[in-house]
């Protein structure tokens, strides 16, 4: 750690700051919810909300406040923010699809852009971000740039996570190779593979 | 298709680059912006489609920029933000474009003229 990191964390006793407020983010149906809940779970016995496999199924940002993770030795307290998956499209049909009705979608439709605005607004209030990616899919999505964009430019940390790596098809190494600036772990937070892992990465990153 | 030059995005403030766009595509155009937008600009734009979007009419956008690059410089990290150089970005309404791929240096996408 670096002369700054130590200033940093010395201030950061001395004046009993807040907890540090980390985002989950990422594009809908990477497995954000999945990943808050295991989280909650593994350190509250609680749960953040419910998952679903239609897209944009969380459409309010929900906080949790004072999430104690134990890593090495140590723990850190976080607010942790599970965020809307963000898009820069929502076409009401696609729920059509899935089988919901015309109403059921539209309201989704309204419903979940609602939720996009709120998970943008969330970005400029946080401390880090937690970049959740479905291991599955090409990571060089539109959303997977502007977040780690954001989190750039205003040099705050971030912490990339390749979910969803129980699947056969998923490949981890195309995200690290997508982004190799910035840390990454390769977890399935629906089994809880690799899960302590990520929560030493977690305590390295924010704490 | 409309290729816009650095220098007109540069005279506008943020809030007219984005007005500018979403006018453009909501218009049907695909917009190529050789330089690109911030990445807190992107998020403004994100932000501003969602309030644009309107069933049967609108449905958002298609957006493609390249990764943006960070000079981390020591002034950069004391005042808590970095300087990003921003990359040729596509820009065009979700229903007439699509991405086939992209990774770091090369993007395909399918225009359709529907």
């Amino acid at each position: 750690m670096g002369v700054m990191g130590s200033f940093k964390k010395f201030f950061k006793r001395m004046f009993n700051k807040k907890n540090a407020r980390i985002g989950i983010y990422g594009p809908p149906n990477a497995g954000k919810t999945t990943l808050a809940n295991r989280i909650l779970r593994d350190w509250t016995g609680d749960a953040m909300g419910s998952v679903s496999h239609i897209a944009h199924e969380t459409r309010r940002a929900r906080r949790r406040e004072g999430v104690t993770i134990q890593s090495n030795g140590g723990s850190i307290s976080l607010d942790i923010i599970d965020t809307p998956g963000l898009a820069t499209k929502i076409d009401f049909h696609e729920f059509m699809e899935l089988g919901m009705n015309e109403a059921e979608s539209k309201r989704r439709a309204k419903e979940a852009t609602e939720g996009v605005i709120e998970a943008v607004k969330w970005l400029e209030n946080l401390d880090g971000v937690i970049l959740v990616m479905d291991a599955t899919e090409d990571p060089y999505t539109q959303v997977n740039v502007t977040v780690i964009g954001n989190m750039e430019a205003r040099n705050l940390p971030l912490l990339i996570v390749a979910n969803k790596t129980d699947l056969p098809e998923s490949s981890a190494t195309s995200i690290r190779e997508a982004f190799p600036q910035h840390p990454m772990v390769a977890i399935s937070a629906l089994e809880g593979k690799n899960i302590d892992t990520f929560y030493d990465e977690v305590a390295k990153r924010f704490g | 298709m409309d290729l816009v030059s650095e220098d007109k995005l540069a005279k506008m403030q943020p809030v007219e680059k984005i007005r500018f766009i979403i006018d453009e595509v909501k218009d049907g155009k695909i917009l190529v912006l050789e330089k690109g937008l911030t990445p807190e600009e992107e998020a403004t734009l994100i932000e501003m489609t969602m309030t644009q979007i309107e069933p049967d009419d609108f449905a958002g956008i298609e957006m493609e920029s390249y990764p943006s690059q960070t000079d981390k410089s020591l002034l950069g990290k004391l005042l808590k933000k970095n300087v990003v150089r921003t990359r040729l970005t596509v820009i065009g309404p979700a229903n007439k474009l699509k991405t086939l791929k992209k990774d770091r240096d090369m993007i395909s996408a399918l225009v359709s003229s529907k």
